[in-house]
């Protein structure tokens, strides 16, 4: 299996330990992942100006489909963006406006370059298999743990082939069981993390990431995601609410190939998580 | 208080802004709203911000209640989350909606500055967040590889 790796813009500069625990799992599994010079897949300025999200999505396209191979993204966000620009520039109108742009400022025309896009999860989940990922774990956990799946990994359900039940999403904690582990149930796992207007309100987005973390006090051993904003806002954040609400979560929180590496039995020094805010000291103990 | 105001001025309806929406593809089924309010109902922003309502923006944006809808900054506290698009029993799109809302806010001046500064740090840098020297001895320790991002591509658009 061989897959161009989509990195985007936040987990190498903010969440490293997200790329070193899935390229070490990768490596383990046997799915070789390419790295290419992608840019910016245009999330971050669709609120302002969606024909240039388009157009830095299309490049994007463009250059994965040269390539051939498919695009495997690490990021909800960067995933959902590409995934869509597919669906929006097959409309005349759109890619009409997206290719002025590109012209004027790229000398560079989207031509329906459509490459196969598909978050990591999903593609542990769907192409390397379930039943296969169990019988690579040398070392079942033993941990209750909390899924947060996220937004843009299921929805809108559209774009993703209906893979994923949007209302009760149930394959991260499919994948959470293959490693032995407990995936809780618990009520408002489908909620926000709230990362998607830090910038604008963050007190609105510090409340909807306390909301779930009170939810989740003292119920499981870890919380387990696979999108860098909500990583930031629950493992950074959670260190900050407990410094303004002199509370205690203790919440580790983990990216799912930091949790599979465990259980496929590598090193924890080779999963990042040096860079995890929450102390995750406790949790490995429980571990090794 | 205008949050509170249980008859809108439909004298202030802004026809050409009902007219330039009506040509936005993401605004196209907002006329099937029937103000059910499960978009409302469905909102994580709302259960933690009262002054958020899906519904009320779907509402004024389709009276063209064009100032009302931009100077507030209602617009913007939409998480994305999509679970109103999910619900929706009119297929209306909301999140689809909300972003035709704030491109055309955008235009006009009324984006909120930590996003208008994102814009101008592609611009400059081609990437959200610049790769300064802890980032890069961060990696180095954790023998992650030489990031082979192209910036300059970001750089152009963004600075279009």
């Amino acid at each position: 299996m061989r897959y161009q790796l989509f990195l985007g813009c936040t987990i190498p500069a903010r969440q490293s330990n997200y790329e070193q625990s899935a390229r070490r799992v990768a490596e383990e599994l046997g799915i070789e992942l390419v790295d290419k010079d992608f840019g910016c897949c245009g999330f971050p300025v669709e609120p302002l100006d969606q024909t240039k999200a388009l157009a830095m999505a299309a490049v994007n396209l463009k250059k994965a489909n040269a390539e051939g191979d498919d695009v495997v993204a690490l990021c909800s966000a960067c995933g959902e963006m590409l995934v869509k620009a597919e669906k929006l520039l097959a409309e005349p109108e759109t890619v009409k406006n997206v290719n002025k742009l590109l012209n004027k400022s790229l000398d560079l025309s989207y031509e329906s370059e459509r490459p196969k896009i598909i978050h990591f999860a999903r593609m542990l989940y769907q192409e390397y298999g379930i039943d296969e990922l169990k019988k690579r774990v040398k070392k079942p956990l033993k941990l209750t743990i909390a899924t947060h799946p996220g937004c843009h990994y299921v929805r809108p359900k559209e774009l993703f082939q209906e893979f994923d039940d949007p209302e009760y999403p149930h394959s991260l904690d499919e994948l959470v069981e293959a490693t032995g582990a407990n995936p809780l149930d618990y009520v408002g796992k489908t909620d926000c993390c709230g990362g998607g207007i830090l910038a604008v309100s963050e007190a609105s987005a510090k409340a909807m990431t306390q909301k779930k973390l009170n939810t989740l006090k003292g119920k499981a051993d870890a919380m387990v995601l696979i999108c860098p904003f909500c990583g930031i806002m629950f493992d950074k954040y959670q260190k900050l609410l407990e410094q303004e609400i002199e509370e205690k979560y203790d919440l580790p929180v983990l990216y799912y190939p930091q949790l599979l590496g465990l259980a496929l039995g590598i090193n924890p020094d080779e999963l990042g998580f040096d860079v995890n805010s929450v102390s995750v000291a406790g949790l490995l103990e429980k571990v090794m | 208080m205008a949050d509170s105001r249980a008859i809108v001025d439909l004298s202030k309806s802004d026809t050409r802004f009902l007219r330039n929406l009506s040509k936005e593809l993401g605004a196209a089924d907002l006329s099937k709203c029937f103000q059910c309010g499960v978009c409302t109902a469905s909102c994580p922003v709302r259960e933690v911000d009262a002054r958020f309502s899906p519904r009320k923006i779907m509402k004024l944006a389709k009276l063209g209640l064009k100032d009302e809808v931009f100077q507030s900054d209602f617009i913007w506290l939409c998480s994305m989350c999509f679970m109103c698009h999910e619900r929706c029993p009119q297929d209306v799109k909301p999140p689809e909606v909300m972003t035709v809302l704030r491109n055309m806010a955008s235009k006009e001046g009324f984006a909120p500055k930590n996003l208008v500064k994102l814009m101008t740090i592609l611009a400059e840098n081609g990437r959200v967040y610049p790769l300064d020297d802890f980032t890069l001895e961060e990696r180095e320790d954790n023998e992650l590889p030489e990031i082979v991002q192209s910036p300059e591509f970001v750089r152009k658009i963004a600075e279009a």
